[in-house]
């Protein structure tokens, strides 16, 4: 099962690698992992998607915390949490298909960011399931490349990761 | 006070109490040495980076002090990390200072640049790269803290070179700011009342501890809980020495060598009360046939280990010697009295045995039987990694904690005889007797120069069987006695070797020159190495094949 971490460190230079390294030395396979700021100096925040069961994340969970850059470290999966991605997408666009494309980005709410004589990139963002179902409907144009953040989650209401259990 | 980075280094040794460090100088340590040189610090110098770690690794574990190790960079670096995964595995506090390439030259390849910190991060409780010189003194701080507190494990600190020459103001900080790294000590007191609840229930409890009592230093609270509540005891191969062997509750090792007695006890035991110990793959065979009967009580320091390997009904996190006084507050003795009789008729009469005939080749366990009848079971015995190593856990009875200093997790050979070094270091007068391999001791030989020169007087008892031993064991239990690079022919006379390097060497063959050649071992002031030359086709019994229950013990079963 897919399970997603935000996991609080300290920003110093290899805090990355020690979370990485953690992941695939005890056999964790890592989907996506995202990497930014928090409003705290010197923390930054990584949610971490994975595909394992509870007990291997429990297991993930405890030794993440023994890191000594790691502050905190909780999984949001069985909390109510929103997710996002953020994806550009290049597609192919001659000229007679452009209203087509434009009329699905509309549809799912993306944006178009880059024209070219035969091609343009498109702004999306969502849950995993949207982007997934953007992508088929791109597909049909011919899709030339992605780049994708990898997902980014906070708890709903007003509880921070901090506050969270576990 | 201004001072260079490297008189920063000593002024945190001397602030943490550090009188002795173990190392090997090289081109990135040179300002370091030379204050080294300037200031007198007690210096031991091996003869091979991988012999200072593990020297050091001995110190802390005889002495349950932190054990300080000094290597250049590059080579000198990667040198030392067999010895820090070693200390790694094992838990002991260990603090290992590298010198790097100068900042500038960081990541370019430069000469003797190694990346330590990167190689050694699954390895390390914590490692450092210090880039800023005004850093220096926090990271010591904090390096030492880590080493020694909650899980204690080794921590690195690798010292660009230009650093040690830089000038700078030097505070040593009072106290670690640490909000990341929070050990926690004190069990859950709703837990403890649970165990202790669990405890009076049981009929068939038993306790299973391991190297955490020995780093906790809670061998007087485990011995008062096992008479306290009558429940008998077993302890894993770093646990040694935590229970006095005499005791009558006590059953030995469990495990793939483990007694008759310890292991039908897990199998049989209704709540299993693990102390300090981890359940490793050595003690507890097939896990699905581990303890089936038996609750769990899980006392650790360390919460990642609770839940890893079984199913754990009660955990309680925290400092095993602080949990088991509080325990020992809340508990009443259940009724024990069947089950312990049960145990006690197993220990009794399925003890560990071999059998010496006055003219046959000699026996390994004879020979180890020997050194614990003449030392009176007072000696630190360091091993390194095969079959002797398993014999020396079974035929030398330990009463103390903290004098059975072998390589437990990792399985290192070549450990015995620098920790054995480390170990005389910490404790000068005391007997140490490094029980060692033939092939394990070829590992680390070199540092009989180390010995010699610092006479220091250790005692290493080489178990000659002229094999690889335990590889040659498994070769004829699994591999249809297809013994492919198990023999050793052509290793040198270990006498001559001794010899060579101005050290003392004696030789026993025959049943009555063993306690000879130990006698005049034991009273020679300076360091000894004696060649007992042992029956290559001698096996450790019993045994339980890897993955299977350690109910099926090969050679455990006839009484
Ligand atoms: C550094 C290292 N290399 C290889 C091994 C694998 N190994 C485990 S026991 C053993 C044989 C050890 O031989 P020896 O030191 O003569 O001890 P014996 O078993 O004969 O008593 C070997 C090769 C190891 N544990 N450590
Ligand atoms: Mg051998």
């Amino acid at each position: 099962m897919k399970r997603i971490l935000a996991i609080l460190v300290e920003d110093r230079p290899g805090v990355l690698t020690r979370v990485s390294g953690l992941f695939s030395r005890r056999g964790y396979n890592i989907q996506n992992i995202a990497v930014g700021r928090t409003i705290e100096p010197g923390i930054s925040r990584m949610t971490v998607t994975v595909e394992a069961d509870r007990l291997t994340v429990e297991q993930v969970v405890k030794q993440l915390n023994k890191l000594v850059n790691v502050l905190k470290v909780s999984d949001l999966t069985d909390e109510s949490s929103v997710g996002r991605e953020l994806m550009l997408i290049k597609v192919k666009a001659e000229p007679e298909k452009r209203s087509d494309i434009q009329q699905m980005v509309a549809t799912f709410r993306a944006k178009i960011i880059d024209v070219s004589p035969d091609s343009m990139i498109v702004e999306v963002t969502g849950d995993e399931g949207k982007l997934q179902a953007f992508m088929l409907m791109m597909q049909e144009f011919g899709i030339k490349e992605i780049a994708s953040t990898g997902n980014v989650s906070l708890l709903r209401g007003g509880r921070t990761t901090r506050e969270a259990r576990g | 006070m201004k001072m260079n980075g490297a008189q920063m280094v000593l002024s945190c040794l001397e602030a943490e109490g550090v009188d002795v460090v173990f190392g090997y100088p090289g081109g990135a340590v040179l300002t370091l040495y030379d204050e080294i040189y300037k200031k007198g610090l007690r210096h031991i110098l091996a003869r091979h980076e991988q012999g200072a770690a593990h020297a050091a690794d001995g110190y802390a574990r005889a002495s349950g002090k932190t054990g300080v190790v000094i290597a250049t960079s590059g080579p000198g670096a990667t040198n030392l990390v067999t010895g820090i995964a070693n200390a790694y595995m094992d838990s002991i506090p260990l603090v290992a200072i590298t010198g790097q390439v100068a900042r500038p030259g960081i990541g370019t390849d430069a000469f003797q640049e190694a990346d330590i910190t990167g190689i050694t991060l699954p390895i390390t409780k914590h490692n450092y790269l210090i880039t800023e010189l005004q850093e220096l003194p926090r990271i010591f701080k904090e390096a030492f803290h880590i080493a020694g507190t909650g899980r204690k494990g080794p921590v690195l600190i690798d010292l660009p070179k230009d650093l040690q020459a830089e000038e700078g103001e030097f505070v040593y900080p009072e106290r670690v700011e640490m909000p990341t790294y929070r050990p926690v000590y004190e069990g859950h007191m709703g837990q403890v009342s649970k165990a202790a609840t669990a405890i009076r229930k049981a009929k068939k409890p038993l306790i299973y501890s391991g190297g955490g009592v020995v780093s906790s230093g809670a061998h007087a609270e485990l011995l008062e809980f096992s008479q306290y509540a009558r429940i008998p005891v077993t302890t894993t191969l770093t646990g040694l020495g935590s229970i006095p062997c005499q005791y009558e509750y006590y059953l030995g090792m469990p495990g793939m060598h483990g007694t008759y007695a310890a292991n039908h006890a897990i199998s049989n035991a209704d709540l299993i009360i693990a102390v300090g110990a981890r359940f490793d793959d050595r003690v507890t065979g097939r896990l699905d046939t581990f303890a089936v009967n038996a609750q769990v009580i899980h006392i650790d320091i360390d919460p990642a280990e609770i839940g890893k390997n079984v199913i754990v009904a009660i955990p309680i996190v925290g400092d095993v010697k602080m949990v088991l006084r509080e325990l020992l507050k809340k508990l009443k003795p259940g009724d024990t009295a069947a089950w312990c009789k049960q145990v006690l008729s197993w220990k009794k009469d399925r003890p560990l045995r071999y059998q010496q005939m006055p003219d046959a080749p000699l026996k390994p366990q004879f020979v180890i039987n020997e050194l614990y009848r003449l030392t009176a079971g007072d000696a630190i015995i360091t091993t390194d990694v095969g079959q002797h190593q398993m014999w020396a856990a079974q035929y030398y009875h330990l009463e103390r904690p903290r004098t059975f200093i072998t390589s437990g997790g990792l399985g290192t050979m070549g450990f015995g005889f620098p920790a054995a070094i480390g170990a005389q270091v910490a404790f000068p007068g005391r007997t140490v007797i490094c029980i060692a391999g033939d092939g394990s001791f070829q590992m680390n030989s070199q540092e009989l120069a180390t010995a010699a020169c610092y006479n220091l007087p250790v005692k290493v008892a080489i178990i000659n069987n002229q094999y690889l031993g335990m590889v040659r064991q498994w070769q004829e239990f699994f591999y249809g006695s297809r013994y492919s690079q198990s023999c050793l022919a052509g290793s040198p006379d270990f006498v001559k070797l001794a010899e060579a390097y101005g050290v003392v060497g004696l030789r026993a063959r025959t049943v009555d020159e063993v306690p000879e050649v130990i006698k005049a071992a034991l009273q020679t002031a300076g360091p000894v190495v004696m060649d007992f030359s042992v029956d290559p086709q001698e096996n450790v019994l019993p045994m339980v094949a890897p993955n299977t229950s350690i109910v099926e013990m090969i050679g455990g079963d006839t009484p």
